[in-house]
């Protein structure tokens, strides 16, 4: 299974969803829908570091994404019989529960604080967050980071500021200055290229 | 109009929808095969995107997560012939209603307005051209209050409420029928209460709502099976919080 690279002891490997591997967390996520708590644990190993980066990501704050990774895992183990590894990876599928629940937070709790970070800030390229580290080894990451840099400009920055920023695309609009249909283009056509880009999504 | 809700797609896709904007496209994505399809596309390279920021979590994280586990019971899978509609895979288990939480969220973007609102039909029950109908005299009520919500596709709700006449109306405009085989159902809610107050079609009506409008601390509408439900199990479509509660 850790054929691709060392890891450091302890630190699950993550930085490699090779296709083996997405067809193993699928499987995984089965198992858990059957109450299987040992194939929880380790779809947790192998994909935590994602959502919690994710969750910290969007929401800044540790103690609040260590919460809302929480509630993601518990959801997900709820509802993991939901999963339809027709549709889309077992990743895709959790990350997407862990944005919507990132988000939410960030919208309840829209506080002052979380407004003042300025708009440079939300906008640091992807390719320069420390955090990427664990993944830049990867040949995924590469490919994820070669098809971003196919985005134009403006897609990638109303795309970043919706995905990570959390932020409506409304407010994207205004804080780009631009008609509300514009940013809403932008962010669908950003994701349809990303997608295209990356071979994703039913084949 | 169908054209503005389906380019809302991607927006959904990273959940850079507001509450009511997501509500109303999860309605027409539960009918709209073509956008479940670019959903799922979506969404998933939202996640190859979102996979890029990993960061270890604490390890208090894994003990939390695998103790909690143990209290609860994974969903049973759908099975074909039951009738739900869970569309979206993030919404999954997420319909019992929170009245509290959601009328907190919708009112922060309802738009509290004074004045009368322009569209005036006759009150079916005893109006003759002179006599002022149930909603007109809502509506002129000195204490009237008027919430209005549109929606994405130009359809729109408001709601006049008068404490002094105990009542209130509700007037939609080019309203989106409801799916097959259910129908719109008003509530006014009473501390969290959601209490039936009448059902409505598509279209443009005027409906003058059922029970005590006076003590109603705020206002929703579900989509619900026809015939209607004893209490709500969907989530609003729309819900408001009375200023005056």
């Amino acid at each position: 299974m850790d054929h691709l690279r060392a890891v450091p002891s302890g630190a699950p490997d993550e930085g490699a969803p090779a296709v083996a591997g997405a067809a193993h967390l699928a499987d995984l996520l089965k198992r858990s829908a059957r109450g299987d708590q040992a194939a929880f644990a380790e779809l947790y190993d192998a994909t935590s570091a994602r959502a919690y980066g994710l969750a910290l990501r969007v929401v800044r704050d540790p103690a609040q994404a260590e919460e809302v990774a929480q509630e993601a895992f518990l959801e997900v183990w709820r509802t993991a019989s939901r999963f339809d590894a027709t549709k889309g990876s077992a990743v895709g599928w959790l990350l997407t529960i862990v944005h919507r629940k990132a988000v939410d937070r960030v919208r309840s709790a829209e506080a002052a604080s979380r407004r003042d970070t300025t708009y440079h800030q939300d906008n640091q390229p992807i390719a320069h967050d420390a955090t990427a580290e664990a993944a830049e080894a990867s040949m995924e990451a590469r490919r994820v980071r070669s098809a971003l840099d196919d985005l134009t400009a403006v897609q990638r920055e109303a795309l970043e500021l919706a995905y990570f920023g959390g932020y409506t695309h409304t407010e994207v609009a205004t804080m780009l200055d631009l008609p509300v249909g514009t940013a809403k283009t932008r962010i669908r056509d950003g994701l349809i290229r990303l997608r295209d880009a990356m071979g994703v999504g039913v084949a | 109009m169908t054209t503005d809700i389906h380019a809302l797609v991607g927006a959904y896709a990273v959940d850079a929808l507001d509450d009511l904007e997501r509500a109303h496209f999860e309605r027409h994505l539960a009918e709209c095969p073509a956008c479940q399809a670019e959903v799922a596309g979506l969404q998933e390279a939202a996640g190859v995107m979102g996979s890029l920021a990993t960061t270890q979590p604490p390890a208090s994280l894994r003990d939390s997560v695998l103790a909690g586990i143990t209290t609860v019971r994974p969903l049973p899978p759908e099975v074909p012939s039951a009738h739900t509609s869970e569309s979206a895979p993030a919404a999954g288990g997420r319909t019992r209603f929170r009245p509290r939480l959601l009328v907190a969220a919708a009112a922060a973007v309802i738009i509290v307005g004074g004045g009368a609102t322009a569209i005036v039909q006759p009150w079916q029950d005893d109006s003759s051209e002179v006599q002022l109908t149930a909603g007109d005299r809502v509506r002129a009520a000195a204490d009237a209050e008027t919430y209005t919500q549109s929606f994405p596709d130009g359809s729109k709700a408001t709601l006049v409420r008068s404490r002094s006449q105990n009542a209130a109306v509700l007037t939609t405009v080019d309203m989106a029928a409801a799916p097959t085989g259910s129908i719109y159902e008003l509530w006014l809610i009473h501390d969290d209460q959601m209490v039936p107050a009448g059902l409505m079609s598509g279209g443009d009506h005027e409906v003058l709502l059922e029970g005590d409008a006076a003590s109603a601390n705020g206002f929703g509408i579900t989509v619900e099976p026809d015939g209607g439900s004893e209490e709500p199990t969907t989530d609003p479509i729309v819900a408001v919080e009375f200023k005056n509660a």
